[in-house]
């Protein structure tokens, strides 16, 4: 579709760009300066009404540089909510400084539009500069804490790591542009089709892995998240543990079905001929997982340990990725949602901890199950859902991982695997459950209450374990109608 | 009504559970009066309706037939379904859950530390041990085994003893060890049956013809071996025991109770459910296995038993040699005589039941004393706080004291050691009858398990209760009227079905023998 005709198609984008404009211009201003959280949050109202406007269409925009699919519209929902609940959320946090809010805001769209962009890239120029369109702004977000030590530090390693992944990449989708002469990634894949000797293609493969294994944090590419995740600002945790994470899969998952397979999504779709990949992926889950998970053990603080904690869960998102099929795809799709809601509850119930009571390690945490009866309940349920226990809706996404594996009968060892994992994942999660219930209290506490914005958002996100536990046919039903990916 | 009676079964402790929250917020949390007469008419009007169930049950129905039978679609196209149903191998888990949650209700009448949580912690755990022996869809069944942990791990970790954390931690990593292999279990049966489906009833017939294999092993030997660590820890049998004496041991009396009385049932009940019908070729090559590890279960619990100090210690370890029984009574099924296999697993089953009955009031009676006197010592241990006590006697003629007291101990101890016109003779009887017609030399050596529970039974009866009184224990009050109301229908049920066991034979007969009969069809 030609560039004029595919702006029709693009209005939920074009509301970011002028937010972001216009929080930028609001800014300058002092008496329109405290409108700027409002404008953010209108615009996202406001793109997501025009992107439900077009569910279910497939387009190639803009001469084919990206699409338009119902693959993408589901990530990109999930990206809004992430992003309009951090906002809500960040506006509430004590520990930003409210002097730096429409920065802030405006920095939080930007991401929101790379990730919107990542999406739906089928070009690899639009991959590398959507990438660092996320990345970019993510670097400053994590280092808003102008005084804190401990941000910047995560600001600075954010930095060296994010540049070393995406010229790592950088560097791979060059190779791939030699040996295929193309940018379009299904151009290449028909030209990847008929070349005969596996390592030309192993090489680049590898190289795109390590950039979008940073996105994700998978296994050797995880460096970054604990020191990241600890020092940046709670709020920015949370959202980079869930959206750029998402938007990681997306890109994986479009990239390799259509790079680097026989068939692309379609049942009976294979890898390239000699091109073991899946195992290669089996491997990094399984070492992802299991190095997540044992790392998490030994640590004190509640946001490194979560931070360990979703690394393991993308290993185990991993687990699905092994397989090329619809029912794969949904697996990751289903468990990434459901990941979204429990990790975000588990987070803004980390930002009440230090918001009220200063409390950072999981000692700090004894007797909030007097402090916040409430809240505390549900936090039990978040971690239930994350250990994915039943009657979670976390115990769901983890049923249908498993099911991949005996569905396709491969790879049953990482099953094993997998499985002795959630068992070690019980023991730190419910370290966090033991300091907030068992553990005696030596003086007396007193009740203290969340903001209601975050208590009601703690509240919403954890009930959802329970909703999509009892009936979650409407989600998968939902799920498999996003299960088309333009141009396969 | 018929078929809503299962549901209302379960979901009632839900419900009951729920309704105590807008009752925290009227009276706060700390009034425990309210929180205590919820749970008691809720588990009241549970044991309602299992007497109603049971009433109306007809033993020779199979679930297919039974009116009581509830199938309902859940996840379609993953082929989850509501499915409930009971037959004679349920039955009596259902009445006995019933009935020990409504008494330990009664029994936990003391607790005043957090009542709402304790109380409605209770009810859900309730629900899950009620939902567990109803489910008839695999899926179901594993989401209610595993509801079951939350409740207890915080019910032992926070109303539990001075190890109560520790504990409450090994208790959870234990039982969900055993369960994840019992997931991936569930999903190869899914997806290795066809059509692919979830039902109990329907893979009995499917199960068999699966026919593949995995790192060179069957498929379905591998399904055996998965389900049987995930029950086997729950049994729990001997290598995967030893969460259990601490777990019994640290938790508060009702749990200990509910521990050793219901949540042991299921690994059994798991096997007999599941293992038994599905794959019946395996349990025939599994059973002198599990004979040999019924054999060692009971001497190792009893030998184990022996050497404790500690009162409820004792009773945790009695529980782990009378579980052992059930194992033995189960690998029977493939007795080449009827009678041997018949009397093995109904002998079994009726161990189940006998033995929640009969370490209910172990338990309770060990609790009661323990209120009174603040600790249970047999003997005092060598690094006694008091060292001028350390290796003394630690009671000793307080029989005479508090003679109710000991004259229902002295019936729940005979019980226990399995004396004639006690119910636990009769079914411990049926075990060695049914193991002694397939493996007779292990059937002698699991005999003596029965002098090895008379050993420390006998000797833990004559140092607490008889000889001189110990003047510490000269003011030590006798059972009250709310302990007796919690003791009396167990021993009522133990004499009961000690004499006439015909009722509890007649419930479980048909149920049995359709068992016998799908495991003897393949040898």
């Amino acid at each position: 579709m030609s560039n004029l005709s595919s702006l029709s198609y693009y209005i939920p984008e074009l509301i970011m760009i002028s937010a972001i404009l216009l929080i930028i211009i609001l800014d300058i201003i002092p008496s329109t300066k405290s409108y700027t959280f409002n404008l953010a949050l209108a615009s996202i109202v406001a793109s997501s009404f025009f992107l439900c406007q077009n569910y279910g269409e497939s387009h190639s925009l803009f001469m084919g540089m990206i699409t338009l699919d119902p693959f993408s519209h589901y990530f990109k929902y999930i990206f809004l909510f992430a992003t309009c609940s951090i906002i809500l959320i960040s506006r509430f946090d004590r520990q930003l400084d409210r002097k730096y809010a429409s920065e802030y805001n405006a920095l939080l769209l930007i991401v929101l539009l790379g990730l919107f962009l990542m999406s739906s890239s089928v070009n690899l120029l639009m991959i590398y500069i959507s990438i660092e369109l996320v990345s970019i702004p993510s670097y400053i977000l994590a280092g808003m804490l102008k005084n804190d030590k401990e941000s910047n530090e995560a600001s600075l390693k954010y930095v060296i790591f994010g540049s070393l992944a995406s010229g790592l990449m950088l560097f791979g989708l060059s190779i791939l542009y030699g040996i295929t002469g193309s940018t379009d990634i299904s151009g290449i894949s028909s030209a990847l089709q008929i070349i005969e000797f596996p390592l030309t293609i192993y090489f680049p493969l590898i190289l795109i892995l390590a950039g979008f294994g940073y996105k994700i944090s998978m296994v050797p590419f995880h460096f970054w998240t604990p020191d990241v995740y600890e020092g940046a600002p709670t709020p920015i945790t949370a959202f980079l543990s869930v959206a750029p994470k998402a938007a990681g899969f997306a890109i994986l998952i479009r990239i390799f079905y259509t790079m680097f397979t026989v068939g692309g999504i379609s049942e009976g779709a294979v890898t390239l001929d000699g091109i073991n990949w899946p195992a290669l992926i089996a491997v990094a889950s399984a070492i992802t997982m299991t190095l997540g998970n044992l790392l998490a053990i030994q640590q004190k603080d509640v946001k490194r340990l979560l931070a360990y904690s979703s690394i393991s869960h993308v290993g185990f998102m991993l687990m699905a990725f092994v397989f090329i099929s619809p029912e794969a795809v949904r697996a990751i799709m289903l468990y990434l949602f459901i990941y979204l809601f429990m990790n975000l509850s588990a987070f803004y119930m980390a930002i009440f901890a230090s918001n009220k009571l200063n409390a950072h390690v999981i000692d700090d945490w004894k007797g909030m199950g007097k402090i916040n009866p409430i809240l505390s309940a549900f936090m039990i349920l978040s971690l239930l859902s994350l250990t994915g226990l039943p009657p979670t809706a976390g115990f769901v996404g983890k049923v249908y991982v498993f099911a991949e594996l005996f569905k396709h009968q491969q790879f049953y060892w990482l099953a094993v695997v997998a499985i002795l994992n959630s068992v070690v994942s019980l023991y730190y999660y419910f370290s966090i459950a033991k300091a907030m219930y068992l553990d005696e209290v030596d003086t007396p506490v007193e009740a203290v209450e969340a903001h209601p914005v975050i208590k009601w958002s703690i509240i919403l996100f954890s009930a959802q374990n329970l909703l999509f536990f009892i009936y979650w046919e409407p989600l998968i039903e939902f799920i498999d109608n996003s299960i088309h990916l333009f141009g396969m | 009504m018929e078929s809503s009676i299962l549901t209302l079964l379960i979901f009632l402790p839900v419900a009951g559970a729920l309704l105590m929250l807008p009752f925290a917020k009227l009276y706060g949390k700390e009034n425990p009066h309210i929180y205590k007469w919820i749970a008691l008419v809720t588990t009241s009007l549970q044991l309602v309706l299992a007497w109603v169930l049971y009433s109306n049950f007809n033993p020779a129905m199979s679930i297919a037939e039974s009116p009581f039978t509830v199938q309902l679609d859940w996840i379609t196209h993953f082929n989850i379904q509501y499915y409930l149903g009971v037959d004679g191998l349920s039955m009596p888990m259902v009445l006995l859950t019933a009935l020990l949650s409504c008494i330990c209700i009664i029994a936990s009448w003391n607790i005043e530390k957090q009542a709402l949580g304790y109380f409605s912690l209770f009810l859900l755990l309730d629900a899950g041990m009620m939902g567990v022996f109803l489910s008839m869809d695999f899926f179901l069944f594993y989401i209610f085994w595993e509801v079951m942990l939350l409740p207890m791990y915080f019910l032992i970790g926070i109303w539990g003893g001075p190890q109560r954390m520790y504990a409450a931690i090994k208790f959870f990593l234990y039982t969900l060890f055993g369960s994840v292999f019992m997931l991936l279990a569930m999903l190869a049966l899914y997806y290795y049956s066809d059509p692919h489906t979830f039902s109990l009833i329907t893979l009995i017939q499917t199960a068999g013809s699966i026919d593949a294999e995995i790192w060179g092993m069957s498929v379905k030997y591998l399904i055996w071996i998965s389900l049987f660590i995930g029950f086997a820890i729950k049994v729990p049998v001997f290598p995967f025991h030893t969460w259990l004496p601490l777990a019994h041991v640290e938790a508060p009396t009702a749990i200990s109770v509910i521990l050793a009385g219901v949540l042991l049932k299921m690994g059994t009940y798991g096997l007999l459910r599941i293992s038994y019908p599905l794959l019946p070729s395996e349990v025939v090559n599994f059973s002198y296995i599990l004979a040999v590890l019924g054999v060692i279960n009971i001497i190792w619990g009893a030998v184990n038993a022996i050497a404790q100090i500690d009162m409820k210690k004792m009773v945790a370890y009695s529980s782990v040699s009378h579980m052992g029984y059930v194992l033995l009574g189960m690998a029977a099924v493939v007795s080449e005589s009827p009678e041997g296999a018949q009397a093995g697993l109904n002998g079994a089953l009726m161990q189940m039941f006998n033995h929640g009955t009969i370490t209910a009031m172990l338990f309770l009676l060990v609790g009661m004393i323990y209120e009174r006197a603040h600790h249970r010592w047999i003997i005092f241990p060598q690094d006694y706080k008091q060292p001028e006590l350390a290796g003394q006697i630690a009671f000793g003629g307080i029989g005479a004291k508090v003679p109710v007291y000991t004259a229902f101990i002295a019936m729940a101890f005979f019980a226990g050691l399995g004396l004639p016109a006690m119910s636990g003779f009769i079914s411990e009887a049926m075990c060695f009858i049914g193991g002694f017609s397939v493996f007779r030399t292990l059937t002698i050596i699991g005999t003596l398990g029965i002098l090895l529970n008379a050993i420390y039974f006998l000797r833990a009866y004559q140092r607490i209760f008889l000889g001189p009184l110990n003047e510490v224990y000269k003011d030590l009050t006798d059972i009250t009227g709310r302990e007796l109301i919690t003791i009396i229908p167990l021993a009522i049920i133990v004499l009961w079905f000690g004499v006439y066991p015909a009722p509890l034979l007649n419930m479980i007969a048909p149920a049995m023998d359709g068992i016998i009969q799908i495991v003897q069809s393949v040898i």
